[in-house]
């Protein structure tokens, strides 16, 4: 058996698949962000494995370093905002912060 | 037996895989939290495979030295302990579910519809040229991402503070 870039490709659709599933059912807003981690890492799994297969050189693994350092602030910042609504709401569930409702 | 290579890919991909879907189907935060470990650790197996063994030291440093512990911190505080045991509720299930197939058949559509190069590569260290790109041709994205970062710390710090009353706001 040898490991082409479909392999690698399914590996990474599934990884998505399951990020959007989780980002789609979670109330909890850190499960929220669990699922957007995993939809990121996906997207970087295809960057490298095009880089790898096709590009060659190493643009493919400079998209994914900008993937790694975007997901990292983002996800502080995201953080954060959840401390702050856990402060004001006593709960992080997302559906029930509807302040900004009717 | 297959090649060395295939096991590992195989190995790696099992464990990507099946942590995230933990991740996704765990009613529990904490074990979904644990679980992302798993995947961040076969990720970088899998960029080991892809030759980018840079992106693998960095995957674990950033993601699970970083994220995952910022993630494991936010969970602790804002999860009593005592209603734990279903702290990640599920809503919606057939909508996503419906939604998911579809997007993924459409994906395997594509995937499957594209005649992609399928023999296997041989994995060659690329950190010494990862480098020179950051310091020739991508400087100024390489920069750019130092302040967005640093724009990030300064503002995750102003959002996560406790408002502190100064003494002419108490009066």
């Amino acid at each position: 058996m040898e490991i082409g870039l479909i392999e690698y490709l399914s590996v990474s659709a599934v990884l998505f698949g399951l990020g959007l599933f989780t980002v789609m059912t979670r109330k909890n807003a850190v499960g929220i962000l669990l699922g957007v981690e995993l939809i990121l890492n996906a997207a970087a799994l295809n960057f490298v494995a095009f880089n790898h297969f096709i590009a060659g050189g190493v643009s493919g693994q400079v998209f994914t370093v900008f993937i790694i350092v975007l997901a990292a602030s983002e996800a502080a910042i995201a953080l954060a905002i959840v401390l702050q609504v856990y402060r004001n709401y006593r709960s992080i569930m997302a559906d029930r912060m509807t302040a900004l409702k009717n | 037996m297959p090649p060395l290579s295939a096991v590992a890919f195989l190995a790696l991909a099992a464990l990507t895989l099946g942590s995230a879907g933990i991740v996704a189907f765990s009613k529990n935060i904490i074990h979904s939290t644990l679980a992302l470990l798993g995947t961040f650790m076969g990720i970088a197996g899998l960029y080991i495979t892809l030759s980018a063994d840079f992106l693998a030291a960095t995957q674990i440093l950033v993601y699970v030295g970083g994220t995952l512990t910022l993630i494991l911190f936010a969970v602790m505080l804002t999860s009593r302990i005592e209603d734990m045991k279903v702290s990640n509720p599920q809503t919606g299930i057939p909508v996503a579910f419906g939604l998911t197939t579809v997007v993924l058949l459409v994906l395997g559509k594509v995937a499957t519809g594209t005649a992609w190069p399928s023999e296997a590569k041989a994995a060659v260290p690329s950190t010494a040229k990862l480098g020179h790109a950051f310091l020739g041709e991508f400087l100024l994205p390489f920069e750019v991402g130092s302040v967005v970062l640093l724009a990030a710390m300064i503002g995750a710090v102003v959002l996560a503070r406790r408002a502190v009353k100064r003494t002419w706001e108490k009066e």
